[in-house]
Protein backbone atom coordinates (compact mmCIF):
# COMPACT_ATOMS: atom_id res chain seq x y z
CA UNK A 1 0.00 0.00 0.00
CA UNK A 2 1.69 3.28 -0.96
CA UNK A 3 -0.20 6.70 -0.20
CA UNK A 4 1.55 8.13 -3.72
CA UNK A 5 1.51 8.11 -7.46
CA UNK A 6 4.36 9.17 -9.73
CA UNK A 7 2.40 12.49 -10.12
CA UNK A 8 2.65 13.37 -7.01
CA UNK A 9 6.06 12.72 -6.39
CA UNK A 10 6.81 15.04 -9.52
CA UNK A 11 4.77 17.83 -7.22
CA UNK A 12 6.10 17.43 -4.39
CA UNK A 13 9.92 17.13 -6.08
CA UNK A 14 8.91 20.68 -7.80
CA UNK A 15 7.40 22.39 -4.51
CA UNK A 16 10.60 21.26 -2.80
CA UNK A 17 12.86 22.84 -4.96
CA UNK A 18 10.22 26.29 -4.92
CA UNK A 19 10.79 26.13 -1.20
CA UNK A 20 14.75 26.30 -1.59
CA UNK A 21 14.11 29.38 -4.00
CA UNK A 22 12.23 30.62 -1.02
CA UNK A 23 15.51 30.01 1.14
CA UNK A 24 17.78 31.48 -1.05
CA UNK A 25 15.44 34.79 -2.07
CA UNK A 26 14.71 35.57 1.83
CA UNK A 27 18.19 35.39 3.40
CA UNK A 28 19.34 37.35 0.22
CA UNK A 29 16.91 39.39 0.99
CA UNK A 30 17.38 39.65 4.71
CA UNK A 31 21.32 39.28 4.48
CA UNK A 32 21.57 36.96 7.40
CA UNK A 33 19.75 33.87 8.22
CA UNK A 34 20.25 29.95 7.80
CA UNK A 35 20.10 28.67 4.39
CA UNK A 36 22.42 25.63 4.81
CA UNK A 37 20.74 23.78 7.64
CA UNK A 38 17.62 24.66 5.85
CA UNK A 39 18.24 23.38 2.23
CA UNK A 40 19.04 20.89 3.76
CA UNK A 41 15.46 18.90 5.14
CA UNK A 42 13.78 20.98 2.71
CA UNK A 43 12.44 17.93 0.88
CA UNK A 44 11.31 16.15 4.47
CA UNK A 45 9.28 19.59 4.82
CA UNK A 46 7.71 19.19 1.80
CA UNK A 47 6.66 16.01 1.88
CA UNK A 48 4.87 16.67 5.43
CA UNK A 49 3.47 20.03 4.16
CA UNK A 50 1.99 18.71 1.37
CA UNK A 51 0.95 15.29 1.67
CA UNK A 52 1.42 13.65 5.27
CA UNK A 53 0.06 16.05 7.58
CA UNK A 54 -3.43 16.98 8.36
CA UNK A 55 -3.78 20.74 9.05
CA UNK A 56 -6.04 23.80 8.00
CA UNK A 57 -4.33 27.11 7.32
CA UNK A 58 -7.65 28.77 7.33
CA UNK A 59 -7.95 27.54 10.96
CA UNK A 60 -4.70 27.36 12.53
CA UNK A 61 -5.71 26.12 15.66
CA UNK A 62 -8.44 23.57 14.47
CA UNK A 63 -7.95 21.15 17.18
CA UNK A 64 -7.29 17.59 15.68
CA UNK A 65 -4.58 19.02 13.39
CA UNK A 66 -1.21 17.31 13.23
CA UNK A 67 1.85 19.07 14.64
CA UNK A 68 5.39 19.82 13.02
CA UNK A 69 7.84 21.50 16.11
CA UNK A 70 11.16 22.74 14.04
CA UNK A 71 13.72 21.53 16.89
CA UNK A 72 16.21 23.38 15.26
CA UNK A 73 14.87 26.81 15.11
CA UNK A 74 18.04 28.57 13.11
CA UNK A 75 16.62 26.40 9.87
CA UNK A 76 13.49 28.90 10.07
CA UNK A 77 13.83 29.92 6.31
CA UNK A 78 12.18 26.66 4.88
CA UNK A 79 9.82 26.79 7.66
CA UNK A 80 8.18 29.80 6.98
CA UNK A 81 8.30 29.19 2.96
CA UNK A 82 6.31 26.22 3.55
CA UNK A 83 3.83 27.36 6.08
CA UNK A 84 3.15 30.59 3.22
CA UNK A 85 3.16 27.99 0.27
CA UNK A 86 0.86 25.63 2.36
CA UNK A 87 -1.68 29.00 2.59
CA UNK A 88 -0.88 30.16 6.31
CA UNK A 89 0.04 33.85 5.29
CA UNK A 90 1.34 35.83 1.93
CA UNK A 91 3.80 34.32 -0.02
CA UNK A 92 5.40 38.06 -0.83
CA UNK A 93 5.66 38.54 3.14
CA UNK A 94 8.42 36.22 3.16
CA UNK A 95 10.89 38.52 2.14
CA UNK A 96 10.35 40.46 5.17
CA UNK A 97 12.46 37.46 7.30
CA UNK A 98 14.25 39.41 9.95
CA UNK A 99 12.75 42.73 9.40
CA UNK A 100 12.08 44.97 12.23
CA UNK A 101 8.17 44.84 12.61
CA UNK A 102 8.39 41.42 10.36
CA UNK A 103 6.50 38.95 12.11
CA UNK A 104 8.74 36.46 10.81
CA UNK A 105 11.62 36.51 13.35
CA UNK A 106 14.99 34.66 12.73
CA UNK A 107 13.91 31.94 15.11
CA UNK A 108 10.34 30.96 15.31
CA UNK A 109 8.03 32.69 17.29
CA UNK A 110 5.07 31.04 18.58
CA UNK A 111 3.39 34.69 19.39
CA UNK A 112 3.93 35.83 16.02
CA UNK A 113 3.73 33.91 13.35
CA UNK A 114 0.92 31.97 12.10
CA UNK A 115 0.85 27.95 12.03
CA UNK A 116 4.10 28.02 14.18
CA UNK A 117 3.14 25.93 17.26
CA UNK A 118 6.08 26.48 19.68
CA UNK A 119 8.94 29.02 20.16
CA UNK A 120 12.63 27.67 18.84
CA UNK A 121 15.71 28.59 18.60
CA UNK A 122 17.65 27.39 21.95
CA UNK A 123 18.56 23.83 20.96
CA UNK A 124 17.43 20.97 22.21
CA UNK A 125 14.42 21.44 23.26
CA UNK A 126 11.72 20.86 20.72
CA UNK A 127 11.27 16.84 21.27
CA UNK A 128 9.99 17.78 25.00
CA UNK A 129 7.77 19.76 23.04
CA UNK A 130 6.65 18.02 20.86
CA UNK A 131 6.36 14.82 23.49
CA UNK A 132 3.98 16.80 25.14
CA UNK A 133 2.19 17.79 22.31
CA UNK A 134 1.78 13.82 22.08
CA UNK A 135 0.97 13.37 25.56
CA UNK A 136 -1.87 15.81 25.33
CA UNK A 137 -3.60 14.14 22.33
CA UNK A 138 -3.57 10.89 23.80
CA UNK A 139 -5.38 12.55 26.84
CA UNK A 140 -7.78 13.96 24.48
CA UNK A 141 -8.19 10.85 22.40
CA UNK A 142 -7.21 12.76 19.22
CA UNK A 143 -5.50 11.01 15.91
CA UNK A 144 -3.30 14.19 15.95
CA UNK A 145 0.65 13.47 15.21
CA UNK A 146 3.12 15.34 16.05
CA UNK A 147 6.22 15.17 14.03
CA UNK A 148 9.29 16.82 15.05
CA UNK A 149 12.92 18.12 13.09
CA UNK A 150 15.88 17.69 14.81
CA UNK A 151 19.19 18.48 14.01
CA UNK A 152 21.97 16.07 14.53
CA UNK A 153 24.48 18.66 16.41
CA UNK A 154 21.55 19.47 18.04
CA UNK A 155 20.97 16.03 19.63
CA UNK A 156 24.64 16.86 21.92
CA UNK A 157 22.00 18.66 24.06
CA UNK A 158 21.22 16.14 27.07
CA UNK A 159 17.25 17.37 27.38
CA UNK A 160 16.72 15.52 23.73
CA UNK A 161 17.87 12.25 25.48
CA UNK A 162 15.77 12.95 28.19
CA UNK A 163 12.80 13.53 26.23
CA UNK A 164 14.26 10.35 24.46
CA UNK A 165 13.51 8.00 27.41
CA UNK A 166 10.10 10.08 28.18
CA UNK A 167 8.51 9.52 24.75
CA UNK A 168 9.24 5.61 24.88
CA UNK A 169 8.37 5.53 27.94
CA UNK A 170 4.79 6.67 27.39
CA UNK A 171 4.69 4.68 24.54
CA UNK A 172 4.05 7.65 22.23
CA UNK A 173 3.41 5.94 19.16
CA UNK A 174 2.19 9.61 17.83
CA UNK A 175 5.17 11.20 17.89
CA UNK A 176 7.75 11.17 14.86
CA UNK A 177 11.02 12.54 14.60
CA UNK A 178 13.45 13.28 11.81
CA UNK A 179 17.22 14.01 12.34
CA UNK A 180 18.17 15.75 9.60
CA UNK A 181 21.68 13.61 9.72
CA UNK A 182 23.81 15.89 7.40
CA UNK A 183 26.73 15.30 9.35
CA UNK A 184 27.41 19.13 10.02
CA UNK A 185 27.43 21.95 12.86
CA UNK A 186 28.93 25.25 13.27
CA UNK A 187 32.48 24.45 14.30
CA UNK A 188 32.78 21.51 11.84
CA UNK A 189 32.02 18.00 11.32
CA UNK A 190 29.36 16.63 13.69
CA UNK A 191 32.33 13.64 14.04
CA UNK A 192 35.33 15.72 14.68
CA UNK A 193 33.31 18.62 17.18
CA UNK A 194 31.20 15.57 19.12
CA UNK A 195 30.82 12.49 17.65
CA UNK A 196 26.94 11.21 17.91
CA UNK A 197 27.58 7.59 16.11
CA UNK A 198 26.59 5.25 16.66
CA UNK A 199 23.74 7.37 16.38
CA UNK A 200 21.22 4.41 15.13
CA UNK A 201 22.07 2.07 18.48
CA UNK A 202 21.29 4.98 20.62
CA UNK A 203 18.08 5.75 19.66
CA UNK A 204 17.39 1.92 19.58
CA UNK A 205 18.46 1.24 23.12
CA UNK A 206 16.12 4.27 23.62
CA UNK A 207 13.32 2.09 22.70
CA UNK A 208 12.42 3.88 19.53
CA UNK A 209 11.52 2.06 16.64
CA UNK A 210 14.59 3.75 13.95
CA UNK A 211 14.06 3.75 10.29
CA UNK A 212 17.30 5.47 7.84
CA UNK A 213 16.25 7.09 4.87
CA UNK A 214 17.97 8.87 2.29
CA UNK A 215 16.31 12.62 3.31
CA UNK A 216 16.27 14.12 -0.19
CA UNK A 217 14.59 11.07 -2.21
CA UNK A 218 10.78 11.97 -1.27
CA UNK A 219 9.42 8.12 -1.82
CA UNK A 220 11.77 7.13 1.00
CA UNK A 221 10.64 10.24 3.24
CA UNK A 222 6.76 9.42 2.53
CA UNK A 223 7.29 5.36 3.08
CA UNK A 224 9.02 6.28 6.10
CA UNK A 225 6.16 8.48 7.24
CA UNK A 226 3.74 5.55 6.99
CA UNK A 227 5.45 3.18 8.38
CA UNK A 228 6.13 5.22 11.38
CA UNK A 229 2.11 5.26 11.74
CA UNK A 230 1.42 2.40 11.43
CA UNK A 231 4.05 1.40 13.96
CA UNK A 232 1.66 1.02 17.72
CA UNK A 233 3.40 1.48 21.45
CA UNK A 234 6.87 2.68 20.06
CA UNK A 235 7.81 6.55 19.16
CA UNK A 236 9.68 6.35 15.88
CA UNK A 237 13.09 8.16 14.41
CA UNK A 238 13.70 8.81 11.22
CA UNK A 239 16.86 8.97 10.47
CA UNK A 240 17.71 11.40 7.37
CA UNK A 241 20.66 11.04 5.58
CA UNK A 242 21.26 14.73 3.92
CA UNK A 243 23.82 17.10 2.34
CA UNK A 244 23.85 20.58 4.10
CA UNK A 245 22.91 22.96 1.50
CA UNK A 246 21.27 20.49 -0.54
CA UNK A 247 20.76 22.06 -4.23
CA UNK A 248 22.90 24.81 -4.16
CA UNK A 249 26.39 23.60 -5.61
CA UNK A 250 28.63 26.39 -2.94
CA UNK A 251 26.18 25.38 0.01
CA UNK A 252 26.29 21.87 -0.16
CA UNK A 253 28.78 20.39 2.81
CA UNK A 254 30.21 23.78 3.03
CA UNK A 255 30.29 25.00 7.32
CA UNK A 256 30.36 28.54 5.61
CA UNK A 257 26.90 28.73 4.58
CA UNK A 258 25.66 27.28 8.30
CA UNK A 259 24.80 30.84 9.19
CA UNK A 260 25.42 33.13 6.07
CA UNK A 261 23.60 34.67 3.32
CA UNK A 262 24.69 34.84 -0.10
CA UNK A 263 26.03 37.87 -1.85
CA UNK A 264 25.07 38.63 -5.28
CA UNK A 265 26.72 36.76 -7.03
CA UNK A 266 26.17 33.78 -5.29
CA UNK A 267 22.39 34.63 -5.39
CA UNK A 268 21.87 34.66 -9.17
CA UNK A 269 24.00 31.45 -9.24
CA UNK A 270 22.09 29.22 -6.44
CA UNK A 271 18.53 30.74 -8.46
CA UNK A 272 20.09 29.25 -11.68
CA UNK A 273 21.34 25.89 -10.53
CA UNK A 274 17.61 25.94 -8.72
CA UNK A 275 16.28 26.23 -12.19
CA UNK A 276 14.84 29.47 -11.59
CA UNK A 277 14.80 31.80 -15.03
CA UNK A 278 16.23 35.05 -14.15
CA UNK B 1 29.98 62.03 18.69
CA UNK B 2 32.38 60.63 15.70
CA UNK B 3 33.35 57.23 17.34
CA UNK B 4 35.93 54.59 16.57
CA UNK B 5 34.28 50.81 16.35
CA UNK B 6 36.12 48.31 17.97
CA UNK B 7 35.58 44.45 18.42
CA UNK B 8 35.13 42.99 21.85
CA UNK B 9 35.38 39.44 20.66
CA UNK B 10 38.48 39.97 18.70
CA UNK B 11 40.15 41.54 22.06
CA UNK B 12 38.86 38.62 24.02
CA UNK B 13 40.69 36.65 21.79
CA UNK B 14 44.02 38.44 21.95
CA UNK B 15 43.81 38.28 25.73
CA UNK B 16 43.30 34.52 25.64
CA UNK B 17 46.80 34.29 23.59
CA UNK B 18 48.65 36.34 25.72
CA UNK B 19 47.39 34.23 29.09
CA UNK B 20 47.51 31.05 27.19
CA UNK B 21 51.31 32.25 26.22
CA UNK B 22 52.06 32.81 30.08
CA UNK B 23 50.23 30.30 31.44
CA UNK B 24 50.22 26.52 31.02
CA UNK B 25 47.03 26.51 33.81
CA UNK B 26 44.62 27.81 31.39
CA UNK B 27 42.18 25.99 29.79
CA UNK B 28 39.34 27.17 27.15
CA UNK B 29 35.40 25.25 26.77
CA UNK B 30 33.35 26.52 24.24
CA UNK B 31 29.94 24.78 22.96
CA UNK B 32 30.23 24.61 18.96
CA UNK B 33 30.17 28.64 19.03
CA UNK B 34 34.30 28.45 19.04
CA UNK B 35 34.19 30.44 15.64
CA UNK B 36 31.67 32.85 17.00
CA UNK B 37 32.90 33.55 20.09
CA UNK B 38 36.44 33.36 18.88
CA UNK B 39 37.55 31.20 21.67
CA UNK B 40 39.32 29.38 17.83
CA UNK B 41 41.98 31.30 17.89
CA UNK B 42 42.97 29.62 21.45
CA UNK B 43 41.86 26.30 20.48
CA UNK B 44 44.52 26.82 16.70
CA UNK B 45 47.21 27.67 18.96
CA UNK B 46 46.95 25.27 21.94
CA UNK B 47 44.84 22.99 20.85
CA UNK B 48 46.02 20.50 23.76
CA UNK B 49 44.23 23.38 26.03
CA UNK B 50 41.06 23.39 23.80
CA UNK B 51 37.69 21.15 24.56
CA UNK B 52 34.77 22.06 22.40
CA UNK B 53 32.03 19.87 24.47
CA UNK B 54 29.54 20.31 21.18
CA UNK B 55 25.86 21.69 21.81
CA UNK B 56 26.29 21.02 25.41
CA UNK B 57 26.02 24.25 27.50
CA UNK B 58 24.77 22.02 30.74
CA UNK B 59 27.96 19.95 30.38
CA UNK B 60 30.07 22.84 29.30
CA UNK B 61 29.68 24.18 33.04
CA UNK B 62 30.10 20.93 34.79
CA UNK B 63 33.22 20.06 32.93
CA UNK B 64 34.74 23.31 33.08
CA UNK B 65 33.95 22.78 37.01
CA UNK B 66 35.46 19.71 37.12
CA UNK B 67 38.70 21.03 35.51
CA UNK B 68 38.90 24.34 38.21
CA UNK B 69 38.64 22.35 41.15
CA UNK B 70 41.39 20.19 39.43
CA UNK B 71 43.57 23.54 39.48
CA UNK B 72 43.25 25.01 35.78
CA UNK B 73 41.96 28.28 35.42
CA UNK B 74 39.20 27.34 33.09
CA UNK B 75 37.69 30.21 30.49
CA UNK B 76 34.32 28.72 29.00
CA UNK B 77 32.63 30.23 26.55
CA UNK B 78 29.16 30.45 24.19
CA UNK B 79 26.65 32.96 23.36
CA UNK B 80 25.35 34.67 26.53
CA UNK B 81 21.70 33.92 26.65
CA UNK B 82 23.00 30.08 26.39
CA UNK B 83 25.81 30.81 28.90
CA UNK B 84 23.33 32.03 31.81
CA UNK B 85 20.15 30.34 30.88
CA UNK B 86 20.39 27.07 29.77
CA UNK B 87 23.07 26.00 32.40
CA UNK B 88 22.03 28.27 35.36
CA UNK B 89 21.41 25.51 37.87
CA UNK B 90 24.99 23.39 36.63
CA UNK B 91 26.73 27.06 37.14
CA UNK B 92 25.17 27.90 40.84
CA UNK B 93 25.70 24.20 42.06
CA UNK B 94 28.80 23.29 40.38
CA UNK B 95 30.79 26.81 40.01
CA UNK B 96 29.24 29.32 42.16
CA UNK B 97 28.81 27.62 45.50
CA UNK B 98 31.70 25.38 45.27
CA UNK B 99 33.70 28.56 44.02
CA UNK B 100 35.30 27.32 41.15
CA UNK B 101 37.68 29.18 39.38
CA UNK B 102 35.58 29.22 36.47
CA UNK B 103 35.35 32.11 33.82
CA UNK B 104 32.45 32.79 32.09
CA UNK B 105 33.14 34.84 29.09
CA UNK B 106 29.52 34.98 26.93
CA UNK B 107 29.54 36.79 23.25
CA UNK B 108 26.10 38.35 21.81
CA UNK B 109 24.86 39.60 24.57
CA UNK B 110 21.79 42.31 24.55
CA UNK B 111 19.54 43.66 22.10
CA UNK B 112 22.59 44.40 19.22
CA UNK B 113 22.62 40.70 18.82
CA UNK B 114 20.10 41.56 16.04
CA UNK B 115 18.67 39.47 13.30
CA UNK B 116 18.46 36.44 15.38
CA UNK B 117 15.50 38.05 17.55
CA UNK B 118 14.66 37.46 20.81
CA UNK B 119 15.69 33.96 21.39
CA UNK B 120 19.33 34.89 21.12
CA UNK B 121 19.21 38.27 22.89
CA UNK B 122 20.35 37.58 26.57
CA UNK B 123 18.55 40.79 28.15
CA UNK B 124 18.60 38.77 31.60
CA UNK B 125 21.83 37.81 31.78
CA UNK B 126 23.25 39.94 34.03
CA UNK B 127 20.25 39.33 36.46
CA UNK B 128 20.75 35.69 36.38
CA UNK B 129 24.71 35.76 37.19
CA UNK B 130 24.21 39.06 39.84
CA UNK B 131 21.70 36.60 41.90
CA UNK B 132 24.46 33.86 42.22
CA UNK B 133 27.10 34.44 45.54
CA UNK B 134 30.60 34.53 44.50
CA UNK B 135 30.07 35.66 41.22
CA UNK B 136 31.55 38.20 39.80
CA UNK B 137 30.07 40.08 36.52
CA UNK B 138 31.74 42.14 34.20
CA UNK B 139 30.37 44.46 31.41
CA UNK B 140 33.08 45.66 29.68
CA UNK B 141 32.96 49.05 27.65
CA UNK B 142 34.59 48.51 24.80
CA UNK B 143 37.26 46.60 23.00
CA UNK B 144 40.16 47.60 25.20
CA UNK B 145 38.59 47.09 28.43
CA UNK B 146 36.93 43.75 27.22
CA UNK B 147 40.95 42.75 26.97
CA UNK B 148 41.75 44.09 30.00
CA UNK B 149 39.21 42.45 31.98
CA UNK B 150 39.81 39.07 30.44
CA UNK B 151 43.42 39.08 31.37
CA UNK B 152 42.09 40.77 35.26
CA UNK B 153 39.05 37.45 35.45
CA UNK B 154 42.29 35.16 34.67
CA UNK B 155 44.20 36.85 37.81
CA UNK B 156 41.07 36.63 40.04
CA UNK B 157 40.66 33.21 41.79
CA UNK B 158 36.85 32.15 42.03
CA UNK B 159 33.87 32.60 39.61
CA UNK B 160 33.33 35.27 36.85
CA UNK B 161 30.60 35.80 34.32
CA UNK B 162 32.21 38.57 31.75
CA UNK B 163 29.60 39.97 29.34
CA UNK B 164 30.69 40.53 25.45
CA UNK B 165 28.83 42.06 22.28
CA UNK B 166 28.20 40.53 19.04
CA UNK B 167 28.45 44.15 17.47
CA UNK B 168 31.40 46.28 17.10
CA UNK B 169 31.28 48.85 19.43
CA UNK B 170 32.52 52.69 19.92
CA UNK B 171 35.60 52.92 21.61
CA UNK B 172 35.23 55.05 24.65
CA UNK B 173 38.59 54.10 26.87
CA UNK B 174 42.18 53.60 25.78
CA UNK B 175 44.91 50.90 26.17
CA UNK B 176 46.11 52.70 29.01
CA UNK B 177 43.30 53.66 30.85
CA UNK B 178 42.87 52.10 34.52
CA UNK B 179 41.22 48.90 34.63
CA UNK B 180 40.62 46.93 37.92
CA UNK B 181 37.67 44.65 38.83
CA UNK B 182 35.31 46.06 41.35
CA UNK B 183 36.41 49.53 40.55
CA UNK B 184 34.20 52.33 38.70
CA UNK B 185 36.16 54.73 36.75
CA UNK B 186 34.58 58.14 36.15
CA UNK B 187 35.11 58.71 32.20
CA UNK B 188 33.43 62.26 32.06
CA UNK B 189 33.23 64.37 35.45
CA UNK B 190 30.14 66.52 36.08
CA UNK B 191 28.18 68.44 38.87
CA UNK B 192 24.36 68.14 37.63
CA UNK B 193 23.61 64.23 37.32
CA UNK B 194 25.44 60.94 37.48
CA UNK B 195 25.02 58.76 34.26
CA UNK B 196 26.45 55.16 35.61
CA UNK B 197 26.35 52.42 32.92
CA UNK B 198 28.00 49.90 31.73
CA UNK B 199 28.94 47.99 27.90
CA UNK B 200 28.22 50.07 25.01
CA UNK B 201 25.75 52.10 27.02
CA UNK B 202 28.41 54.08 28.46
CA UNK B 203 29.35 55.45 24.79
CA UNK B 204 26.02 56.53 24.35
CA UNK B 205 25.86 58.00 27.99
CA UNK B 206 28.65 60.24 26.57
CA UNK B 207 26.74 61.39 23.31
CA UNK B 208 24.03 62.32 26.20
CA UNK B 209 26.39 64.08 28.39
CA UNK B 210 27.35 65.66 25.26
CA UNK B 211 23.82 67.14 23.87
CA UNK B 212 23.14 67.68 27.85
CA UNK B 213 25.76 69.95 27.93
CA UNK B 214 24.46 72.13 25.11
CA UNK B 215 21.64 72.86 27.42
CA UNK B 216 23.92 74.04 30.28
CA UNK B 217 23.69 70.76 32.03
CA UNK B 218 26.45 69.08 33.56
CA UNK B 219 26.75 65.24 33.61
CA UNK B 220 28.75 63.06 35.11
CA UNK B 221 29.70 59.53 33.47
CA UNK B 222 30.49 56.61 35.44
CA UNK B 223 31.80 53.25 33.41
CA UNK B 224 30.64 50.64 35.74
CA UNK B 225 32.16 48.13 34.11
CA UNK B 226 32.11 45.68 36.72
CA UNK B 227 28.44 45.30 38.07
CA UNK B 228 29.43 42.74 40.92
CA UNK B 229 31.37 43.33 43.27
CA UNK B 230 29.65 47.20 43.05
CA UNK B 231 32.36 49.97 43.51
CA UNK B 232 29.65 51.70 46.06
CA UNK B 233 32.61 53.95 46.69
CA UNK B 234 32.57 55.71 43.34
CA UNK B 235 28.82 56.02 43.25
CA UNK B 236 28.22 57.49 46.27
CA UNK B 237 30.38 59.88 46.02
CA UNK B 238 28.91 60.97 42.58
CA UNK B 239 25.78 60.86 43.82
CA UNK B 240 26.36 62.60 46.34
CA UNK B 241 28.07 65.31 44.66
CA UNK B 242 25.31 65.33 41.59
CA UNK B 243 22.10 64.54 43.57
CA UNK B 244 20.58 62.56 41.18
CA UNK B 245 21.13 59.29 38.56
CA UNK B 246 20.08 57.61 35.83
CA UNK B 247 21.76 53.91 34.66
CA UNK B 248 21.84 52.94 31.33
CA UNK B 249 22.44 49.52 30.49
CA UNK B 250 21.38 47.03 27.39
CA UNK B 251 19.54 44.88 29.48
CA UNK B 252 16.03 44.28 31.06
CA UNK B 253 15.85 46.99 33.75
CA UNK B 254 14.33 44.36 35.94
CA UNK B 255 17.62 43.36 37.90
CA UNK B 256 20.47 44.84 35.91
CA UNK B 257 22.95 47.11 36.53
CA UNK B 258 19.95 49.67 37.19
CA UNK B 259 18.77 47.70 39.86
CA UNK B 260 22.16 47.16 41.82
CA UNK B 261 22.36 50.91 41.74
CA UNK B 262 19.08 51.07 42.75
CA UNK B 263 19.52 48.48 45.83
CA UNK B 264 22.47 50.91 46.86
CA UNK B 265 21.22 54.23 46.93
CA UNK B 266 17.82 52.99 48.35
CA UNK B 267 19.26 51.80 51.34
CA UNK B 268 22.49 54.00 51.77
CA UNK B 269 21.35 57.46 50.29
CA UNK B 270 18.04 57.55 48.37
CA UNK B 271 18.20 59.86 45.10
CA UNK B 272 16.33 61.02 42.22
CA UNK B 273 17.00 57.71 39.76
CA UNK B 274 15.47 56.97 36.27
CA UNK B 275 16.75 53.46 34.55
CA UNK B 276 17.03 52.94 30.91
CA UNK B 277 17.42 49.65 29.74
CA UNK B 278 14.25 47.73 28.28
CA UNK B 279 11.05 47.25 29.35
CA UNK B 280 9.90 43.75 30.84
CA UNK B 281 9.37 42.10 27.20
CA UNK B 282 11.27 40.14 25.17
CA UNK B 283 13.18 41.40 21.92
CA UNK B 284 12.93 41.18 18.36
CA UNK B 285 14.42 40.96 14.99
CA UNK B 286 16.40 43.54 13.17
CA UNK B 287 19.21 45.99 12.25
CA UNK B 288 21.62 46.81 15.80
CA UNK B 289 20.70 50.21 15.33
CA UNK B 290 17.25 49.90 15.12
CA UNK B 291 16.67 48.20 17.60
CA UNK B 292 18.64 50.26 19.99
CA UNK B 293 16.36 53.20 19.06
CA UNK B 294 13.28 51.10 18.94
CA UNK B 295 14.05 49.96 23.00
CA UNK B 296 14.94 53.67 23.99
CA UNK B 297 18.77 52.86 24.24
CA UNK B 298 19.66 55.84 23.00
CA UNK B 299 21.15 59.26 23.96
CA UNK B 300 18.19 61.13 23.52
CA UNK B 301 16.18 58.92 26.03
CA UNK B 302 19.25 59.07 28.29
CA UNK B 303 19.42 62.88 28.21
CA UNK B 304 15.35 62.89 29.03
CA UNK B 305 15.91 61.06 31.78
CA UNK B 306 18.72 63.22 33.08
CA UNK B 307 16.17 66.30 32.75
CA UNK B 308 13.93 64.71 34.38
CA UNK B 309 16.15 63.38 37.41
CA UNK B 310 17.31 66.86 37.91
CA UNK B 311 13.70 68.05 38.00
CA UNK B 312 13.05 65.39 40.73
CA UNK B 313 15.44 66.65 42.64
CA UNK B 314 14.82 68.39 46.17
CA UNK B 315 16.01 71.49 46.67
C1 LIG C 1 21.20 25.89 23.11
C2 LIG C 1 21.87 26.40 21.89
N1 LIG C 1 23.22 26.40 21.83
C3 LIG C 1 23.84 26.90 20.75
C4 LIG C 1 23.14 27.42 19.71
C5 LIG C 1 23.84 28.03 18.53
N2 LIG C 1 23.70 27.21 17.33
C6 LIG C 1 22.77 27.50 16.39
S1 LIG C 1 22.76 26.41 15.15
C7 LIG C 1 24.01 25.51 15.83
C8 LIG C 1 24.51 24.28 15.14
C9 LIG C 1 23.40 23.35 14.88
O1 LIG C 1 23.84 22.18 14.26
P1 LIG C 1 22.78 21.11 13.76
O2 LIG C 1 21.82 20.80 14.85
O3 LIG C 1 23.53 19.99 13.19
O4 LIG C 1 21.94 21.91 12.67
P2 LIG C 1 22.26 22.03 11.09
O5 LIG C 1 23.70 21.75 10.91
O6 LIG C 1 21.41 21.04 10.43
O7 LIG C 1 21.87 23.43 10.73
C10 LIG C 1 24.43 26.09 17.04
C11 LIG C 1 25.50 25.60 17.89
C12 LIG C 1 21.73 27.41 19.82
N3 LIG C 1 20.96 27.92 18.85
N4 LIG C 1 21.13 26.89 20.90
Amino acid sequence: MTLYDERTIQMLEAKANLLRRHVIKMTYAAQSGHPGGSLSYADIITALFFKVMRFRPQEPLWEDRDKFVLSKGHAAPVYYAALAEAGYFPVEDLLSLRKLGSYLQGHPCRMKTPGVEISTGSLGQGLSVANGMGLAAKLDRRSSRIYCLLGDGELQEGQNWEAAMLASHYKLDNVTAFVDRNKMQIDGPTEQVMSLEPLVDKWKAFGWNVIEINGHDMRQILDACEKAAGVMGRPTIIIAHTIKGKGVSFMEGAVAFHGKAPNADEYRIALRELGEKI
Amino acid sequence: MKWVYTSQRKEYANALLDIGQKRTDVVVLDADLSSSTRTSEFAKKFPERFFNVGIAEQNLMGTAAGLAVSGKTVFASTFAVFATGRCWDQIRQSIAYPNSNVKIVATHAGITVGGDGASHQALEDIALMRALPNMYVIVPADGAEAYKAVKAVAEHVGPCYVRLGRSDVPMVTTVDSPFEIGRATIIREGTDVSLVSCGQMVAVCLDAAESLQVKGISAEVVNMSTVKPLDVETLLRSVRKTGCVVTAEEHSIRSGLGSAVACVLAQQYPAPMKMVGTPDCFGESGESAELMCRYGLTAEEVSSSAEEVIRRKRT
